[in-house]
């Protein structure tokens, strides 16, 4: 599983920061910055979709394998 | 009331008031019967003109379209903003791209989550403060006021020590957000001179600061430059207007309305109480089941949105908590579902004017009602209540019986 971040839709919110924070940081703008550019590991997955799944944006996606 | 009075009791679908009082008191219902009556987009001649669409598709297409959408006035009442686009008087959530993001990241910096979080210790101690201040309790008797006692008095607080602003003030700035939020079926005239007060006390304050430089908020907007040169008087006292209005009744309304769910509901709290690691998804479900804020826009020039004639200066609502409750984007939408686990919700808005205080509101919210539960473990709703009237939706008056005070649970 991969994620994929759309920084042009990312307004901020900051719950894939709170939600997954071994996933996603944020910058000084409270901005979502992707810390895992390459697969996720298997025990983060629930936690990638968990994002997705809040991410009130629609920034985030999954590419599964 | 029920939904058939709701119903009979105005036209909502082509006579709007979200200032009728009956409309904060029943708005879930109104937002079905709107919906169910196949009108997404409801009408107004009031305010000299005013369309609010109900869906979360279109609350989402004018949120994004800021083409068509101006941000100058986002409160709508029978005035028109005097300070025009793209500032508009309160910057950043009154200016327009391209100003908008310039004004924006000059103050996203201090709202961000780890600039944020090192306040969650004050805000516990000022929490217990106010639990405290309501003296002796006797369980199964007596009654206080969640509104009125605790919700009120937290964020107000918290704002104006980030701002820089006296806390005791407190009672002043509630009366200013009255006159800004709530008293918006004014004669534009009355309506104005109702918000100088707020204006001089300002452009006072600032002038203080400008005197006598301090270590907060208000001095950083006094100081921060863009490209070499300092904000504008009216851009600073804009600013701070923003900070203060929209940081006090919106969280005071969301911790209001979380404990009023909880005080109505025995089963959520003893689930709440007896599972603590519910918290962050239950306070994102009552962010979006009870999200207090609805924004404004004003219509640039005549256009044709989904088939509704819409005119140039004509004022659009947004509301964000009727999108929160639409069935096509949330499943059992009209539940409260503690442990929801997909939730998109938008009570801090979407698109480039999401809240800036987002994360200083979230943590007051979380904070408040975990300490709230952890002093009265259960509660119920023992009387009338009132509701605030406006875009902004929460109690006011909200008496609670205490049926359990946790003894080991003290103060600061």
């Amino acid at each position: 599983m991969r994620v994929k971040l759309d920084s042009e839709k990312c307004q901020g919110h900051n719950r894939c920061y709170a939600l997954a924070p071994e996933l996603f940081d944020v910058d000084d703008y409270g901005t979502a910055v992707l810390l895992i550019d390459g697969e996720i590991p298997s025990e983060l997955e629930d936690k990638a979709r968990l994002a997705v799944a809040n991410c009130p944006e629609y920034a985030i996606t999954i590419d599964e394998d | 009331m029920t939904i058939d009075d709701v119903r009979q009791h105005r036209d909502w679908a082509n006579d709007l008031d979200h200032a009728d009082p009956e409309y904060n008191r029943n708005a879930p219902e109104v937002w079905e019967h709107l919906r169910e009556s196949g009108c997404p987009v409801a009408h107004s001649d009031l305010y000299g003109g005013m369309w609010a669409p109900v869906t979360h598709e279109l609350v989402k297409e004018v949120a994004y379209d800021t083409d068509h959408f101006s941000s100058q006035g986002v409160i709508v009442s029978n005035a028109r903003p005097i300070i025009e686009a793209p500032v508009g008087p309160a910057p950043p959530i009154t200016s327009d791209p391209p100003f908008h993001q310039i004004a924006r990241r000059l103050l996203l910096p201090p709202f961000a989550p780890k600039q944020i979080d090192p306040w969650e210790k004050e805000i516990r101690t000022l929490c217990r403060g106010l639990l405290d201040e309501m003296g002796e309790i006797d369980e199964g008797t007596t009654i206080i006021d969640a509104a009125v006692q605790y919700a009120q008095h937290i964020p107000v607080n918290v704002i104006a020590r980030m701002i820089g602003l006296p806390t005791t003030d407190d009672e002043l700035f509630r009366g200013f957000v009255h006159a800004v939020l709530e008293a918006v079926d004014l004669p534009a005239e009355e309506r104005i001179a109702a918000i100088e007060p707020l204006a001089e006390y300002l452009d006072a304050k600032v002038a203080e600061h400008q005197a006598n430089p301090r270590d907060n908020l208000l001095d950083y907007l006094l100081n921060v430059e863009i490209e070499g040169n300092k904000l504008s008087s009216e851009h600073v006292r804009g600013s701070v207007l923003l900070l203060l209005i929209a940081g006090i009744d919106t969280t005071w309304s969301a911790i209001g309305s979380s404990l009023w769910h909880l005080g109505t509901h025995a089963d959520d709290l003893a689930r709440l109480v007896a599972e603590p690691d519910l918290m962050p998804f239950a306070i994102e479900e009552f962010l979006r089941a009870y999200a207090p804020v609805t924004m404004a826009r004003l219509v640039k020039e005549d256009y044709d949105f989904h088939g509704c004639p819409m005119k140039a200066n004509d004022w659009v609502l947004l509301p964000f908590p009727a999108a929160n409750r639409d069935p096509e984007e949330f499943e059992d939408a009209n539940e409260v579902i503690l442990d929801r686990k997909e939730n998109r919700h938008s009570a801090f808005g979407l698109g480039i004017h999401r809240c800036l205080g987002s994360n200083l509101a979230r943590l007051e919210l979380r904070v408040a009602v975990e300490e709230f539960i952890a002093r009265f473990p259960s509660f119920e709703l023992a009387g009338d209540m009132t509701w605030s009237v406006g875009q902004v939706r929460g109690p006011r008056v909200m008496p609670f019986r205490v049926l359990k005070v946790n003894p080991a649970h003290t103060g600061s």
